[in-house]
């Protein structure tokens, strides 16, 4: 293997680890706190050991959210040197302000949060949770933005004499068509995950609860599952809307990457949507077995179902005439299988939210055993649904690190390949790739573990104490 | 403004994030340095640590800000430092994901074994960045040969570890310690905050020696005449500090440690000016060469004036609530869960 390929490798398990924990953080902040403001609205005890109960998950996932994210930062340099060289000038923007604007927001408020129990007033400690989830959130839209530059490069000028792409108008890249889709696409993405996680939870401590016998246990969870419902709905119809929007655009902007998504070989007026092939699928073997929906795709790229599509091998002599000779196609059986997957995997979530809602209609609560599995693995494959959109997002953008905009400038662009490090050597990128998969991976079980055990544990029993006196010790969170 | 003007600024503004880094996980680092040290027991420890959690979050985002700052005004200089230096940094983000991590991990679980693994997490991960950090810097002034960096990281790292470099690492490990020394003599009581004190006199010994051989060297070597006032300022400082961790003025002692810590970052970006990195054997990056363009610097002008102060005052405002002092005795019992008790997560 070469630098670039293990330097890419490390990019995609740092990037794929550290999005394991990002959306259930952006979407379980703001549940936390949704929990939170309904014990202080309402003074009902149930929500206070709930806001307990699942913010001690959030916060299991949130640490390692949070250092995996400090090497997202340092990366860019360290392995895509010559990429930090070359865009520096646009990229390093969002991220500068990202730390200035997000991270510091929520490091801050969050360590108040956890801290502050007794030691802030009911009010102003329900603020700290609130601010927290505002700088998750915040970071997201930053982190989006520079992610957004790559898909589709605007408010830049190639500067011939620097050899750089420079910034032309911030407002532009931080408007940028592509960052108002996939933000909210991402954010969504995330409640939705933080809403089948919490109804996922839920929903299975109610099916234990009620076969211990314990009603009243069960019932505990009940306002958490109702709440989780809300989000779910409103966030998939979220997750549902700017996806569309995302296609269109897509089409627009990367037609390579909607053409992969389809595996679609030639140009096709009224394209089908495929639901599955059977069989490999790749740019020399168009003759898959395909069930699929028909002009589903151009539906979904044109808004008609007699809309054309360019399908993946004129798209490469179109590029290759245009850019020089080059593989331009990125890996079609990830792409379409990707692509697949998210929509399956979010699709799932839909089936718990639907029982979900008829289990818990007119005050009650679910029993049946069926429904306490199909709770947990709703729990565990929501996860999925964003990595594999991420990873369908990023490898159909391949072989490009900042694919050329149509209508822009040009000359912005970037390979992959020419964007590493000139200087790092294999052994360097092999050991960094080794100590970061080995480290991860011992983390991963730790976290599992005690995510499992914290889980499983219920809602702690709390003891409501109301005054913040001056006095009291300061509060031993850890 | 012209962009030599917005150069300048950000070659200072970088400075005053390193600060607020060095000053604020300075004593964070110390306090995670000091638990073999210092705790003898598990109450111990668990106050030493809890003395810094509601805190340690937020001052390690100043050196994410400062990367990100990096990245931002000066690209050629952040990609090239960090893809050169690629060994050093990768040890500092292992010891950085551990020690995170520890924190938020150690109580989660009520068991000796686990509480003792997390506490190695943390005090390797709080010597690791202590020493390392020294290093960084003492490279930027010692400069690299483009002839190395080609060589590839390995090679990079071998000749980082020069005699300077080794010292200005010496000097940030010793300087932490004793920072976290005097922090701990500011939040602690009884026999925990005794202890911390009477080490902190202890140390200030070998921090004046090193510190002075240090600031000497550098000005030596690298100083302009404007940076002897800082040599100066620092040393008064650093007798300052032996003074008042031998008389048990903790408060007095820990503003004098930040002012040295505050004094090593002017000397080294003194020093520098107008370099960001020497390199021996062609031309130096500059603040010139490695910058932004005006457009960039000038958008994240704004956003440094209007965002830094803001968070300075949040960053205070926690700083006040958690004034308090933490007793070693009278603290609440572990609320962790058992590892090693079965858990019946079926349905």
């Amino acid at each position: 293997m070469s630098a670039l390929d293990l330097a890419r490798w490390q990019f995609g398990i740092t990037t794929v680890y550290h999005f394991i924990f990002v959306p259930l953080t952006i979407g379980l902040s703001a549940m936390t706190a949704m929990m939170q403001t309904a014990w202080y609205r309402t003074g009902d005890e149930r929500w206070l050991r709930l806001t307990k109960y699942f913010g001690k998950l959030f916060l299991i996932n949130f640490a390692i959210g949070v250092v995996t994210g400090i090497v997202q930062e340092f990366q860019f340099g360290m392995n895509w040197s010559e990429y930090s060289r070359f865009v520096g000038d646009v990229f390093g923007a969002p991220l500068a302000m990202e730390a200035l604007l997000a991270f510091f927001l929520e490091s801050t408020f969050l360590g108040l949060w956890i801290f502050g129990w007794d030691r802030l007033s009911k009010g102003v400690h329900l603020a700290t949770i609130w601010a927290a989830a505002i700088g998750v959130n915040l970071s997201a839209y930053f982190i989006i933005a520079a992610n957004s530059f790559m898909q589709h490069p605007v408010g830049v000028k190639y500067n011939p004499e620097t050899k750089r792409a420079e910034l032309d108008s911030i407002v532009a890249v931080l408007t940028n068509p592509t960052t108002l889709a996939a933000f909210p696409h991402t954010v969504t993405a995330a409640f939705l995950t933080a809403g089948t996680f919490v109804a996922g939870i839920a929903g299975w401590q109610m099916v234990r609860n009620a076969k211990a016998g314990d009603l009243a246990g069960a019932q505990l969870y009940r306002p958490a599952m109702r709440l989780a419902l809300v989000v779910m709905v409103v966030s998939a119809v979220g997750v549902a809307l700017s996806g569309d929007q995302q296609a269109k655009l897509m089409f627009q902007q990367q037609p390579m990457k909607m053409a992969a998504a389809e595996a679609l070989c030639s140009t096709e007026t009224g394209a089908g949507f495929s639901i599955f092939a059977v069989g490999a699928v790749g740019a020399d073997k168009c003759d898959v077995t395909n069930v699929s929906i028909p002009g589903g795709t151009s539906f979904l790229a044109t808004g008609d179902f007699n809309g054309t599509l360019k399908g993946v091998n004129d798209l490469q002599a179109e590029y290759s005439a245009k850019y020089g000779p080059g593989n331009y196609i990125p890996s079609l059986p990830v792409t379409y299988w990707n692509f697949r997957l998210m929509m399956g995997f979010a699709a799932f979530a839909g089936v718990l939210a639907l029982a979900g809602i008829w289990y818990t209609r007119k005050g009650g609560v679910p029993t049946a055993p069926w429904f306490g599995k199909l709770s947990l693995v709703a729990t565990f494959t929501i996860f999925l649904a964003n990595l594999t959109g991420w990873i369908f997002t990023e490898m159909g953008r391949q072989p490009w690190i900042v694919a050329p905009n149509p209508t822009g400038d040009g000359n912005v662009r970037l390979t992959t390949a020419s964007a590493v490090s000139p200087y790092v050597d294999v052994p360097s990128v092999a050991l960094s790739l080794v100590v970061f998969t080995g480290l991860y991976g011992a983390l991963a079980v730790v976290w599992y573990g005690l995510m499992k055990r914290y889980a499983t544990a219920g809602a702690p029993e709390v003891e409501t104490s109301e005054s913040s006196d001056e006095d009291k010790p300061l509060a031993f969170a850890y | 403004m012209d962009i030599d003007t917005l150069r300048i600024i950000w070659f200072g503004l970088i400075a005053v994030l390193w600060v607020g880094y060095l000053v604020l996980e300075g004593f964070d680092f110390g306090v995670g340095m000091l638990l073999p040290i210092l705790g003898r027991s598990e109450n111990d420890r668990r106050v030493m640590i809890n003395t810094i959690g509601p805190v340690w979050d937020g001052n390690e985002v100043w050196v994410l800000t400062a990367g990100g700052a990096t990245f931002a005004a000066f690209p050629l200089w952040y990609s090239t430092l960090f893809s050169a230096f690629y060994l050093p940094l990768l040890l500092i983000l292992v010891a950085l994901i551990l020690r995170g991590v520890a924190f938020e991990y150690r109580g989660k679980i009520d068991e000796d074994g686990w509480r003792s693994k997390w506490d190695w997490a943390i005090i390797v991960g709080s010597y690791l960045p202590s020493l390392l950090w020294g290093v960084a810097f003492g490279n930027l002034l010692h400069g690299v040969d483009v002839a190395t960096v080609q060589k590839g990281p390995f090679a990079v790292l071998l000749a980082a570890l020069n005699p300077y470099s080794l010292l200005f690492g010496a000097v940030t490990l010793l300087l932490f310690l004793l920072h976290g020394a005097l922090f701990l003599g500011l939040k602690t009581t009884g026999d925990l905050r005794d202890r911390a004190m009477k080490l902190a006199a202890t140390l200030s010994v070998p921090v004046l020696a090193g510190g002075a051989v240090w600031a000497i060297w550098t000005q030596l070597a690298y100083g302009k005449t404007w940076t002897w006032a800082v040599v100066v300022v620092a040393a008064v400082a650093l007798v300052g500090v032996v003074l008042s961790a031998r008389a048990g003025k903790e408060g007095q002692g820990f503003l004098l440690t930040s002012v040295v810590t505050v004094g090593a970052v002017v000397m080294l970006f003194g020093c520098l000016y107008p370099a960001v990195l020497h390199i021996n054997d062609a031309a130096d990056l500059t603040i010139s060469n490695a910058s932004s363009t005006q457009n960039t610097l000038t958008v994240m002008t704004w956003v440094a004036v209007i965002m830094t102060p803001i968070v300075l005052v949040y960053q205070s405002w926690t700083y006040w609530v958690f004034r308090s002092r933490i007793s070693a005795t009278d603290i609440p019992a572990p609320t962790g869960l058992k590892w090693t008790t079965k858990v019946k997560a079926g349905i």
